[in-house]
């Protein structure tokens, strides 16, 4: 267990590292001169000497790179070219809202697909079953970008249930939250739909229907808790994804979370908060990873050796 | 051997709308009712009619056109990307599995290091910086892209190297080139066509989501994405703008993943008989 600890822990440092040069490089890719992009060519020279040293870009390419590191360590990101505000303090305003709206679609998507699941795998191949294949199919093959507005058409414009956009109360977070969630729970559909269906034919079930266990009680106390261990760990995987999968989702629902802050960002041609965004982003998505990967070793002995020997 | 990939009415159904979306794109001009940038103020928004059957947008364009020459950047999006990801991919996979040791495990890390971005997250910075245009959409989405086909690559090369064919060619002297290309690569192909169909439907919504965030396709030329971006501005009044792009979208991404569905269950068969 120590040995898998330390190495998982030990792969956890490159990547790291990996990740922060390419938040790092991101603004050395602009094609010329990035300073000349963010205020235009024909910004005055003094305004742009003053950006250019702002943005650190006047340094040799290797003690930039090191400031950067540097900095991140004190947790500095740097500045916001036009909000003039720490790109940490804006980063970790937006953040809550992510949260928020991730857990908001993972409660959409189990309340979704657990019943329609379970209900599919008990009429295997009959009409209830077909029904929710149509769903899933639906969920697979329809991007957010689409599934919102239809959203917004049915709910908002035809029905005037819920709010087209914004924050405020519960009803704003129901339209994004199923954005976000269909495509998920689509997949959970699928998988609670075929483990079920394994487990409902096994023997120990057999076993209890001969003892004459009411089937309510089959499926509630003897099948379900078995059939849901493959289903948690989706489910638990899809966690980090959402944190930052909800770019479109936050953008069209004006949702003020991290994956809008990305577009604005970028629509504002504001590389250090854009910087600050993919950091803090992939990060957060990496912190999950390590703590989910270290839970399942602790949960699960089997992993641990098998990733010990790779 | 059970039933075949053509006896599945789902997957021929399939083939059909890749087909009609590729003669769509390859005869543009042909097919398409009108000019799909000729404007008419006079008639903006206005709902399907009998000479505009997909409706007009805000600037009177006809929206039939705009989705059939929109649909030559999703086929060219997607077929370059899975292409060149596919490409790449086989190259960097191969080097990691059959050398293994250092080169495995620095592309291996690699891989996780680009994967670490979630989503489309990365593609999304690098075509913002980069700039909107159709090369580097492709640039952008297959610099993720080739991730998935090195790892399925390099697995395959794991399994296939202990083979005997393999033992038997490399102790007759043949060059590591030799066998990776004349005897492994042969035998791993199959889950790649799997998973590159996949990632044709993948493409289409990926370069869909950057036209419609504005940073792909530029207009006035059209695409389904920045159509569907677009057409939100008039949900209200016109929802015809953003229902047939969407349509279109979800007809060929259903048609990718059913195709990808077909062939996984082809290759599942001839490898159990």
């Amino acid at each position: 267990m120590r040995k898998f600890l330390i190495r998982r822990i030990l792969l956890f440092v490159p990547v790291l590292l990996g990740t922060l040069t390419i938040a790092f490089s991101i603004i050395h890719l602009i094609p010329g001169d990035p300073v000349d992009i963010i205020l235009g060519e024909n910004a005055l020279p003094a305004d742009k000497d003053a950006l250019r040293k702002a943005l650190k870009l006047d340094l040799p390419l290797h003690r930039q790179y090191i400031t950067f590191l540097s900095g991140l360590f004190k947790g500095d990101l740097g500045y916001s070219i036009y909000t003039k505000q720490p790109v940490i303090r804006t980063v970790m305003e937006r953040y809550p809202a992510t949260i928020e709206l991730a857990l908001a679609s993972i409660i959409f998507s189990v309340l979704f697909s657990f019943p329609l699941g379970i209900v599919a795998a008990i009429y295997k191949d009959r009409w209830p079953d077909h029904i929710t294949r149509f769903f899933s199919l639906t969920g697979l093959c329809m991007p957010n970008f689409f599934l919102a507005p239809i959203l917004i058409i049915i709910f908002s414009i035809e029905l005037g249930l819920l709010p087209v956009s914004g924050t405020g109360g519960i009803q704003n977070i129901i339209l994004p939250s199923i954005t976000l969630g269909f495509g998920m729970s689509s997949i959970l559909t699928r998988m609670i739909r075929s483990s079920l269906y394994e487990v409902l034919n096994d023997d120990y079930i057999r076993g209890a229907k001969a003892k004459g266990v009411d089937n309510f009680s089959i499926l509630l106390k003897h099948a379900l808790p078995n059939a849901l261990i493959p289903v948690i760990t989706i489910l638990a995987m899809q966690f980090g994804s959402l944190l930052a999968g909800s770019i479109i989702t936050e953008t069209i629902f004006s949702w003020p979370g991290i994956g809008r802050l990305v577009i604005q960002s970028i629509y504002a041609r504001d590389y250090p908060l854009l910087q600050g965004c993919l950091i803090f982003i992939s990060l957060s998505y990496q912190f999950i990873n390590l703590i989910l990967d270290l839970l399942y070793a602790f949960i699960d002995p089997r992993i641990r050796y098998e990733k010990g020997v790779l | 051997m059970k039933k075949g990939f053509f006896n599945k009415k789902s997957n021929i159904f399939s083939l059909l709308i890749i087909f009609l979306f590729l003669c769509c794109s390859l005869f543009a001009p042909l097919i398409s009712p009108h000019d799909p940038y000729e404007i008419h103020l006079d008639s903006s928004l206005r709902g399907p009619s009998r000479s505009f059957p997909c409706g007009q947008d805000n600037l009177g364009r006809d929206v039939l056109s705009r989705l059939i020459h929109g649909s030559r950047v999703s086929m060219t999006v997607s077929i370059a990307t899975v292409s060149v990801s596919l490409i790449i991919g086989i190259l960097i996979g191969s080097i990691a599995g059959y050398f293994s040791g250092w080169a495995d495990e620095l592309i291996m890390r690699l891989i996780d290091i680009l994967l670490a971005f979630p989503g489309i997250l990365l593609a999304i910075a690098l075509s913002s910086v980069l700039g909107p245009s159709l090369k580097n959409i492709v640039i952008a989405l297959s610099a993720i892209g080739w991730t998935g086909y090195a790892r399925i690559t390099r697995a395959q090369f794991l399994s296939i190297r202990e083979r005997d064919f393999v033992i038997a060619a490399k102790s007759s002297g043949a060059s590591a080139g030799r066998i990776i290309i004349k005897h492994i690569l042969p035998n791993a192909l199959s889950p790649l066509l799997v998973e590159a169909s996949f990632g044709m439907a993948g493409a289409v919504v990926a370069e869909g989501a950057l036209s419609f965030l504005g940073l792909g396709i530029q207009p006035p030329y059209p695409s389904w994405g920045s159509m569907l971006g677009e057409g939100r501005d008039y949900l209200l009044i016109a929802s015809h703008l953003t229902i047939f792009p969407g349509i279109a979208i979800m007809a060929i991404v259903l048609a990718f993943n059913f195709i990808g569905d077909g062939l996984r269950d082809l290759m599942d068969i001839r490898e159990t008989k």
